[in-house]
């Protein structure tokens, strides 16, 4: 069936059509959700509640990304949620990790002696989990914006259109985000740690 | 950061002047509003021509994009390993309690 066959059967009720979308779509619904949570129990959660929502607001779909992109955003905006619950600081911690410059509008930056590939840096197990925890430790707005941008490639109108944003908000989380990280991941790249 | 590094010394300043005010020259905070743009290729021929120009004269913002290239490659390699494979199938449990729910 197609994609627009689904969304007739799926806007009539079609136990057929609902039954293949779920087969679709659940395998890399997981996949974003537990990159997101970084724990299946709390991913199967939100999967089951990103269908129980897309079964509720099938009516609304306007067809104007695919109906998987539709659903992945519709996961990622409950991991997101989630996420939030789970980190409750009020504070804007990003600023302190943003690029500095100087008075005269020139960079501060150290020179780069060395610049590890991401080959290098995740030769061993334990420096992919080290790298992951620099990811978790972004606020959950600009992960989940750098999650679906670069890591799950959708682009940053379906981005915008997944997390309600606009589609500069999506552009300026995304470049804050992959700036921290930078920051964050320097003594890695750096060949320090 | 320190307080010092914040207040350039002669050489800097002459070079965020000349920044600021040559022909299509661009200061440093210029150069990082236009990053993303730039790797997404959606940046117009002329501001494009005028941030590698910026990028082959600026060494701390040569190295700055190198390092943000590589995160952005460190982070995908980390969270999306090639060698994963496509996602596993939908396990049935969850996909009967996801129908169950939708019935009820």
């Amino acid at each position: 069936m197609t994609d627009e066959e689904l969304i007739e059967g799926l806007k009539a009720g079609d136990d057929q059509a609902a039954e293949t979308v779920v087969r679709t779509h659940m395998p890399r619904m997981l996949a974003v959700a537990r990159r997101l949570l970084g724990d299946s129990a709390l991913a199967e959660d939100c999967v089951q509640e990103a269908f129980a929502n897309m079964f509720r607001k099938i009516g609304d779909f306007e067809g104007r990304s695919s109906l998987g992109t539709w659903l992945y955003g519709i996961v990622a905006n409950q991991a997101l949620m989630k996420l939030r619950q789970q980190t409750r600081r009020r504070e804007d911690p990003i600023d302190d990790l943003m690029p500095e410059f100087d008075t005269s509008a020139c960079r501060i930056e150290a020179p780069w002696q060395h610049l590890s590939t991401p080959e290098e840096i995740l030769d061993r197990e334990k420096r992919k989990d080290l790298v992951i925890d620099m990811i978790n430790k972004l606020p959950p707005d600009y992960r989940v914006v750098l999650q679906l941008r670069d890591i799950e490639e959708m682009s940053t109108a379906e981005v915008a259109d997944a997390l309600n944003l606009t589609d500069g908000n999506v552009k300026v989380r995304l470049h804050r985000a992959r700036s921290a990280l930078k920051s964050l991941l320097e003594p890695v790249l750096r060949g320090e740690l | 950061m320190a307080a010092d590094q914040r207040r350039p010394g002669i050489m800097r300043q002459m070079r965020g002047a000349m920044m600021k005010y040559m022909p299509l020259m661009i200061t440093c905070v210029e150069f990082e509003t236009f990053i993303l743009d730039y790797l997404e290729g959606s940046l117009p021929p002329r501001q494009r021509r005028i941030f590698e120009l910026h990028l082959k004269m600026c060494r701390e913002c040569r190295d700055y994009l190198a390092a943000y290239k590589a995160t952005m490659g460190v982070a995908k390699r980390a969270l999306k390993d090639p060698s994963d494979g496509p996602p596993d199938d939908a396990p049935e449990d969850l996909v009967k309690a996801v129908l169950a729910a939708r019935e009820r």
